[in-house]
């Protein structure tokens, strides 16, 4: 008998055991989308910048309530019945034996076909104003390349090449000017994702794909590739300035200025134009115009180097081009074994490229 | 018939030595033996893949931490997709249908009992073909290893331009193995099920068991094949030059996708139908009720099947499909919830007005519903495309297919464990520790999978194998690590008891749960031809009717 009397308590305990389980991950979850809402330094899909990430925010609110909405009814309905549907302990008559009921069958199928038309519609709408949207008169264009583990970028009007961060215009929503964001691969899959601006899209080899955003406030936003492409897709990663008109007006006129010569550093030039670093790079207005790793004419504009793994210190230069790998382990970048001397020069020259 | 020979030549087991029994392991066709040697096959890559996510989840406890380099993290969630996939959940399946599929219908043995044997050792050596990678992948170049083209191996990764070595081929050989060895497998349930029932059993009188594992057996078919085709084409652009999927001679890498997902997505219904197939058989007899709306069970299964044969470019949002492509997927992938959400509206409407008994099958059973909602509910928020734009790739995907997986199919399937070990070996699992085993399980499952959705609302990547401090995916991190840690104690203990119960577990008789379908009329574990008489039914509840003469369901079916 006490052998019965503890599995019944079991029986009795599971009902709220699990009852107040279920309540703990909806708090949980709740929780976790407060949370999300906060710190402003996180790539938060839920707080959107630019129209495409704010017409999916909006539609993953509707999206969320339909859901919360079910789950609270099917949760409920679960714990109803593991609470009320029990076995008492010395019961072993057997329940009235339902086979089932069309009534109610049709019910549960007729109910769930217009929540999802619902849905379809909701959803219908927004891929089309995101996906088939025209592209106004003020529009940037950018054409994006994904490499294995880096992003070129070039501004084919502009005539602007640079990598890994990604200078557009803010645009205000009365005057908008979008950026528009050709996308290619150069090698395997890649995709494109800063969370805050818009969804993701992927860079495909044989393949262009289309996207665009228009921020509507100035600042860095943060994201990286989201298509894995090889050893080190955790550090391909992506920066996204979005700049006042001004700004952005005076980062194209530095962006297209020729390179200036400056004799302190001429034996660091050397150094570069003689070794293998011309076979990949290019420096604009020199015999450097290697085309697999990223343009340098302007190094020192961006803030990090290695795609995102790294500031753009000088010891970080000087340690990334004595032994890539110590900084992006796997990168494709050879470790070009200079002696100290050379690598101080080097630095020291690509310290001037502004 | 000639199972009648066959029975008379049984030599009593244990009057032999131990190479002699091994022996009659190796070369044996029985269906019973079969199913266990798949199910313990998978037991020990289910270790093996949990290993590999235990280390996944180590360097991931932290920002820019150092406990794997990056090639090893790659070859981990390569090799832990690959083996959970193809080595763990379907052979487990395979195994319990093997086991089953015979005992429900009445029958003696499969169709083919040789295409059996010959189907499963085709599926082990996959197995340990995609393991000597380890040792032989690296072959003459001195590179690769094990696969790091991730479980999806997407073109052009595997080209050989990014993929030198031999690392891909063993991915690409271990998955035409066992591929061939799981339709192998399908062919038999078709033709077991559709040839083999006994007198009386309609096919609207079948267990729902078996009629969910004739829908997965479809689907096998319908879903390794192009798998199948592709990685010969795959072998075709490696070794025969051809252009397939080699996207620098002008190949295409979209191509590779959709035949990856037309097998991708059907595998996870090839999965998930039958961790139905034993919810529909232990929620029943633990609610003490027959199963709500058998035909509509059926129905929906079907459904789900022909649905899920069109869905699968929701893998694909984010690949620049037309607005049209993206909103027939998104329609397609919706209305599959239909289906779904009435299996569940059953299973609640078979416990409405039962008597629930509290076993620890029945436990697993109900976490399973509960974690599938969850799961099929962010299934929803994902088939809404330009939501997928966001979620698709991050972390929120893991833990959508992670609470599909481990919450709904790894919980069935404990279930199922709890529920037919007593008949497959003769003694019950210890119901304290099954029940120790179900809320650790539960709990690490919960610290894990519901931490994991939230990194992924904020930007992270899946597959990463480190990531940038301050962007507020430390902490919950550190919580997925933390869960991942009970879920192996949880798992400790499942094998402890398996183990004690083996050896020490209380007789557990014909029928410890009071059954209703015909593998609980015979002895556990049953003789060698199962039945000494084949039975006939009259029901789709045969021992009901037997125990119930004033009552029997026959009256009303």
């Amino acid at each position: 008998m006490k052998a019965t009397g503890h599995k019944t308590n079991w029986g009795r305990l599971a009902g709220p055991v699990i009852g107040i389980l279920l309540l703990l991950v909806q708090v949980f979850f709740a929780v976790c989308l407060c949370s999300a809402e906060t710190s402003p330094g996180i790539p938060s899909i839920f707080k959107p910048e630019s129209t495409p990430a704010d017409s999916i925010y909006s539609l993953s609110l509707l999206v969320l309530a339909i859901a919360g909405f079910i789950f609270a009814f099917v949760a409920g309905l679960l714990i109803y019945s593991i609470s009320k549907f029990r076995r008492s302990a010395n019961d072993t008559s057997e329940p009235p034996q339902v086979y089932g009921s069309s009534q109610i069958e049709l019910a549960w199928t007729v109910i769930p076909v217009l929540i999802v038309l619902v849905l379809f519609v909701a959803t219908a709408r927004v891929i089309h104003a995101i996906q088939d949207a025209p592209k106004p008169a003020g529009a940037v264009d950018v054409t994006v390349i994904g490499h294995q583990f880096w992003w070129e970028l070039r501004y084919p009007e502009l005539g602007i090449v640079t990598a890994n961060e990604l200078h557009v215009p803010v645009s205000d929503p009365a005057h908008p000017t979008p950026t528009f964001l050709k996308l290619l691969s150069a090698d395997t899959d890649h995709s494109f994702w800063v969370p805050r601006l818009a969804g993701k899209t992927d860079l495909i080899p044989n393949r262009v794909n289309y996207m665009w955003i228009d921020p509507h406030d100035v600042g860095v936003y943060v994201g990286q590739c989201a298509q894995y492409c090889g050893i080190q897709h955790a550090k391909m990663l992506l920066r996204v300035y979005v700049d006042s008109r001004d700004q952005f007006d005076k980062w194209v006129r530095d962006e297209k200025q020729s390179v200036v010569t400056d004799e302190a550093t001429e034996e660091g030039r050397r150094i570069f134009e003689t070794t293998a670093c011309i076979n990949c790079h290019s420096i604009s207005g020199t015999v450097a115009n290697g085309r697999l790793g990223p343009d340098l004419t302007h190094l020192m504009s961006r803030d990090t180097i290695a795609s995102g793994a790294a500031p753009n210190t000088p010891e970080n230069l000087k340690a990334w081009i004595r032994d890539p790998d110590s900084v992006k382990p796997g990168s494709l970048m050879p470790g070009m074994k200079l002696n100290e001397h050379d690598l101080d020069m080097l630095t020291a020259y690509l310290q001037t490229l502004r | 018939m000639a199972s009648e020979t066959i029975a008379l030549n049984i030599v009593a087991p244990g009057s032999r030595g131990i190479s002699d029994r091994l022996h009659d392991w190796a070369i044996t066709v029985d269906h019973k033996r079969l199913g266990i040697l798949y199910i313990l096959y998978a037991l020990l890559f289910l270790v093996i893949g949990g290993v590999e996510a235990t280390i996944m989840r180590v360097q991931l406890i932290t920002a820019h931490n150092h406990f794997v380099s990056p090639e090893v993290f790659n070859r981990m969630f390569t090799m832990h997709g690959t083996t959970m996939i193809f080595f763990v959940a379907m052979p487990l399946m395979f195994g319990f249908g093997n086991y089953l599929i015979p005992l429900m219908i009445g029958a003696r043995d499969m169709a083919f009992p040789r295409l059996n044997a010959f189907s499963f050792w085709l599926t082990a050596f996959g197995g340990f073909l995609l393991y000597f990678s380890f040792i032989g992948g690296s072959g003459l170049y001195g590179a690769g290893n094990a696969p790091d083209v991730g479980w999806f191996a997407y073109a052009p990764l595997t080209a050989r331009a990014f993929s030198v070595g031999h690392s891909t081929d063993f991915w690409t050989l271990a998955l035409l193995v066992s591929g061939f060895g799981s339709i192998g497998t399908a062919i038999n349930f078709i033709a077991t099920i559709l040839c083999m029932r006994c007198p009386g059993m309609t096919l609207g009188k079948m267990p729902l068991f078996t009629w969910m594992n004739l829908v997965m057996a479809a689907l096998v078919i319908l879903a390794i094949s192009p798998l199948t085709a592709a990685q010969m084409m795959l072998s075709i652009d490696r070794y025969l030059g051809g252009h397939f999927f080699d996207t620098q001679t002008g190949g295409s890498a979209t191509l590779w996708m959709h035949f990856f997902w037309i097998f991708g997505h059907p595998e996870v219904y090839v999965l998930v139908i039958p961790a139905f197939a034993f919810a529909s058989e232990i929620i029943p007899v633990f609610s003490r009720k027959p199963i709500f709306g058998y035909p509509v069970m059926v129905a929906a299964t079907i459904c789900i099947a022909f649905i899920g044969m069109s869905v699968w470019a929701h893998h694909m949002f984010t690949i620049g499909m037309t607005s049209y492509t993206n909103s027939f997927f998104v329609l397609t992938t919706m209305a599959i919830a239909v289906p779904t959400g009435i299996k569940i509206f059953n299973w609640l409407g078979t416990m409405w007005g039962g008597k629930i008994q509290f076993k620890t099958a029945m436990l697993f059973c109900i976490g399973f519903l509960f974690q599938f909602l969850i799961a099929g509910l962010t299934g929803v928020m994902m088939s809404v495309a330009p939501f997928d734009w966001q979620l698709g790739n991050s972390y929120f995907v893991v833990a959508h297919f992670h609470y599909v997986i481990v919450g709904g199919i790894l919980f069935c399937l404990f279930g199922a464990f709890y529920y037919w070990f007593p008949k497959m070996i003769g003694t019950k699992l210890n119901e304290t520790l099954g029940k120790l085993h179900f809320w650790l399980f539960a709990i690490g499952f919960h610290l894990t999978f519901d931490s994991m959705h939230v990194p992924g609302l904020l930007g992270m990547p899946r597959r990463i194998y480190t990531y940038e401090p301050g962007r507020g995916w430390e902490i919950w991190n550190l919580i997925e690590t933390i869960g991942v840690f009970i879920q192996g104690i949880a798992t400790l203990v499942f094998i402890v008891n398996l183990v004690l119960s083996y050896f020490n577990g209380p007789r557990a008789g014909n029928d410890p749960w009071d059954g209703w379908t015909l593998e609980w009329s015979v002895s556990s574990p049953p003789p060698p031809y199962n039945f000494t008489s084949i039975p006939t039914v009259a029901s789709r509840r045969p021992l009901w009717d037997l125990k119930h003469p004033e009552d029997p369901d026959s009256l009303y079916e």
